[in-house]
């Protein structure tokens, strides 16, 4: 086990996989030489040669489909969006091209590709560098979306993500690269004495597909990805309610099973994510709940999320559900 | 999954910059280039006869800071005085704006350090009502059509004064008055969307012209190709820039294309293409100028690269050093363009040392100025920001119930 950041974690992940994977290839906005933006691939070019690890030219749509056509063709590429919000020009051949090879060819084809992009918030970086579309690809039939929260499991899912035989959208949580988010800008630690932040050497991978229950509670089921994860844990402490916490982990498929089994012991259930409301993930989870659970159920499902608006520069603090809003969604589920 | 895939040589190319940190970087000289090497076609010509145009390099003023040539638009004094102004005007309010940056007072910030003859020279050969669409180093268009510092500054700081409400990252000027449309940080988005202003202007006849700009490394972009291909088909009004300016963050130029130049490409569109260098005021202006008349003759899109050297870092974000050599700016043949405006104005006579410090002097003063008076309304490190309400405002022309219900909720 070594101490590590998330930044670490992955680049230890893509080192790891480099090495046991010969057909594995990394490429992207400045991914080669520089070593990436926030320098997640620093070092990789240099250890496993200029042909494994290349900047792309920047072209976000050609990225992907570059990385189809490897993939189709025996590689296992590993593209790096330098920020979600940056995907949409690789959008249709994310959703008509990879998501739907396998099944228009019959299963003749397919393209193991994993796309990793930093998402999410609170770095002051306006709508272009803040949002989090995990739920424009939650919709993609064919394509499995990840979201990280913490140094072990971004390393150990994404090495399940590269190593899955289908397309995976690998979101990453700036906001939590250098440590956890608690909800308040003034006071950020590092990932240094964080459990999770230990994390194993050498290769190490955990199953996709499967939610983590970060905390046992009875009261509630507070479900959560990414940097939101930490926010709820601090809203479930200021809540002062014995709540369980999920980190969701995969989104598609999600693990379902758990979350009921949660539901069903709690009663009441807030989802909590940074991206907008409608047509959010959380909306998919809250419907499955309910078809589910709904004789189980204590209150009305809950929904703390950001705000159907473009994501905002200065008044991002407005913007990100607080530990004050999960901590006020929890306490209004106890009152039904 | 096919393992075993040995890849023992070189399988494909992968280019790497010519010099990395400890290189000592080397251009080849001067540019072999030289004033009246290349005439001053017709507007109305035609793309092949600007292959020589595309393929060389446009220069109005030697090494020695002296101008001639066809392509020399012969400004007078003043003009080439207020175009020195503008330029130093930028680049002091860059300084300005960086130091504040590491202050904490603005989250971002990026230069147009080493660029500025090109907002500068390119706006200033424009008509006023010409639309701008830029990208992230053409801020300084909007010092050409005199937009008020402090607004300017209000909106990098976000505070409450800035114009569009703290929404976005600083140096994401909008500016309805000087027509200057926002950049958008998934480069490259403008390049094609000034095709269609432009044809929205040849349906109306409302004899505006667009200009748009795009760096070497967006040239990769879809959007670069829509653009000059829609142009090619519709010959619209535009005029289509490439700053070559070497670097997109740390990919170099010879990522983005595995061509010569950028120029010659705009020639298989069939759009006269022309390549300038992108540190000669003279040459900046006149090319833009040639381009304008051909829009206003109702001849169709030109197509422009710069040749120019990033002096700086990508952004206030970014270390140079780490994939170039710290001293490469220093070995650019290019020279600086605000040095060698100043030099010819100074050999032409209009011009002196002292001159240029009162100026400078002058200029620092208004900047510090316009700081100060901005920050009395607030900036990113102690607010007082716009008030968390327009965060539901203008998503719609009117406020939907949803995104009420959601600002009621939040209470402010």
């Amino acid at each position: 086990m070594t101490e590590m950041n998330m930044i670490q974690s992955l680049n230890s992940a893509l080192d790891s996989l480099l090495t046991k994977h010969d057909n594995v290839v990394i490429f992207g906005e400045d991914v080669g030489y520089f070593g990436g933006v926030f320098r997640v691939t620093a070092g990789l070019q240099e250890k496993h040669g200029d042909h494994r690890v290349f900047d792309a030219p920047l072209a976000e749509g050609g990225i992907a489909a570059i990385a189809f056509g490897m993939g189709l063709n025996g590689l296992r590429p590993v593209a790096e969006i330098q920020f979600a919000d940056y995907i949409f020009p690789a959008y249709d051949q994310i959703v008509n091209e990879i998501a739907k090879l396998r099944h228009r060819s019959g299963g003749e084809f397919s393209t193991p590709v994993t796309f990793r992009t930093p998402a999410g918030g609170g770095i002051k970086g306006g709508h272009h560098h803040s949002q989090s579309p995990e739920s424009q690809f939650t919709h993609t039939p064919g394509l499995k979306v990840v979201y990280c929260s913490n140094p072990t499991n971004a390393k150990g899912l994404l090495t399940s993500a590269i190593e899955c035989n289908d397309p995976v959208i690998f979101f990453e949580p700036k906001r939590c690269y250098r440590g956890p988010f608690y909800g308040d800008p003034h006071n950020v630690p590092t990932w240094k004495g964080h459990p999770e932040g230990d994390v194993p050497d050498g290769y190490f991978s955990m199953p996709l597909e499967q939610a983590n229950i970060v905390r046992e509670g009875s009261a509630c089921t507070v479900i959560s990805w990414g940097t939101m994860v930490h926010v709820a844990q601090k809203g479930i402490e200021e809540s002062g309610i014995d709540a369980e916490l999920i980190d969701l982990q995969t989104l598609l498929p999600w693990d379902r099973d758990t979350v009921v089994e949660s539901v069903i012991k709690t009663g009441r259930v807030v989802i909590v994510h940074e991206a907008p409301k409608t047509s959010g993930f959380g909306a998919e989870m809250s419907a499955s709940i309910q078809e589910r659970c709904f004789w189980h159920l204590e209150s009305p499902i809950l929904r703390v999320t950001g705000w159907d608006t473009p994501f905002p520069h200065t008044t991002e603090w407005d913007y990100l559900p607080s530990p004050a809003r999960i901590a006020a969604a929890i306490k209004k589920t106890q009152e039904a | 999954m096919t393992e075993g895939i040995q890849a023992t040589i070189e399988p494909y190319a992968v280019p790497t910059a010519p010099f990395r940190p400890g290189d000592t970087a080397d251009f080849g000289g001067p540019w072999i280039e030289q004033p009246g090497d290349l005439n001053r076609p017709d507007i109305s010509c035609d793309s092949a006869e600007t292959q020589p145009h595309a393929n060389g390099l446009i220069r109005v003023l030697n090494d020695e800071h002296h101008a001639s040539g066809e392509w020399n638009p012969n400004l007078d004094a003043a003009q080439l005085i207020r175009g020195l102004e503008l330029m130093m005007t930028l680049r002091i309010y860059d300084d300005r704006m960086i130091k504040m940056q590491r202050t904490g007072k603005l989250s971002f910030y990026m230069r147009s350090l080493g660029e500025e003859a090109i907002a500068i020279a390119q706006t200033m050969a424009l008509d006023d009502t010409d639309w701008i669409f830029p990208s992230y180093r053409q801020p300084g268009a909007q010092f050409v059509r005199g937009r008020d510092m402090v607004s300017m500054i209000c909106h990098c700081i976000g505070n409450t004064e800035d114009n569009i409400r703290g929404r976005q990252m600083p140096v994401h000027y909008s500016w309805k008055e000087g027509y200057f449309i926002s950049i958008s940080s998934p480069v490259g988005t403008q390049f094609s969307q000034a095709v269609g202003v432009a044809m929205a202007s040849a349906y109306k006849g409302d004899d505006q012209a667009t200009i748009t700009w795009l760096g070497d490394g967006t040239s990769a972009q879809g959007d670069f190709h829509y653009g000059l291909n829609f142009a090619s088909v519709f010959k619209p009004p535009v005029i289509l820039n490439v700053v070559n300016n070497q670097w997109a963050i740390s990919t170099h130029r010879n990522t983005a294309t595995g061509g010569k130049n950028f120029a010659a490409r705009g020639l298989s569109y069939g759009i006269p293409s022309f390549r300038v260098d992108g540190n000669d005021f003279l040459a900046l202006y006149s090319v833009t100028k040639w381009a304008r008349e051909r829009a206003r003759a109702g001849l169709g899109a030109t197509y422009i690269e710069s040749y120019t050297y990033r002096a700086g870092g990508h952004s206030s974000s970014d270390d140079p050093s780490i994939y170039r050599p710290g001293d490469e700016g220093d070995h650019w043949p290019g020279g600086d363009p605000i040095n060698r405006l100043k030099s010819h104005l100074i050999s032409i006579g209009a011009w002196s040392e002292e001159k240029d410090e009162e100026l400078a002097e002058k200029i620092g003063d208004k900047v510090m100025a316009a700081y100060k008076e901005a920050c009395k309304f607030g900036d990113l490190a102690n607010g007082p920001y716009p008030p968390a309400s327009t965060i539901f405002t203008e998503v719609y022309e009117t406020v939907p119930w949803h995104v009420q219900e959601q600002r009621e909720e939040l209470g402010k």
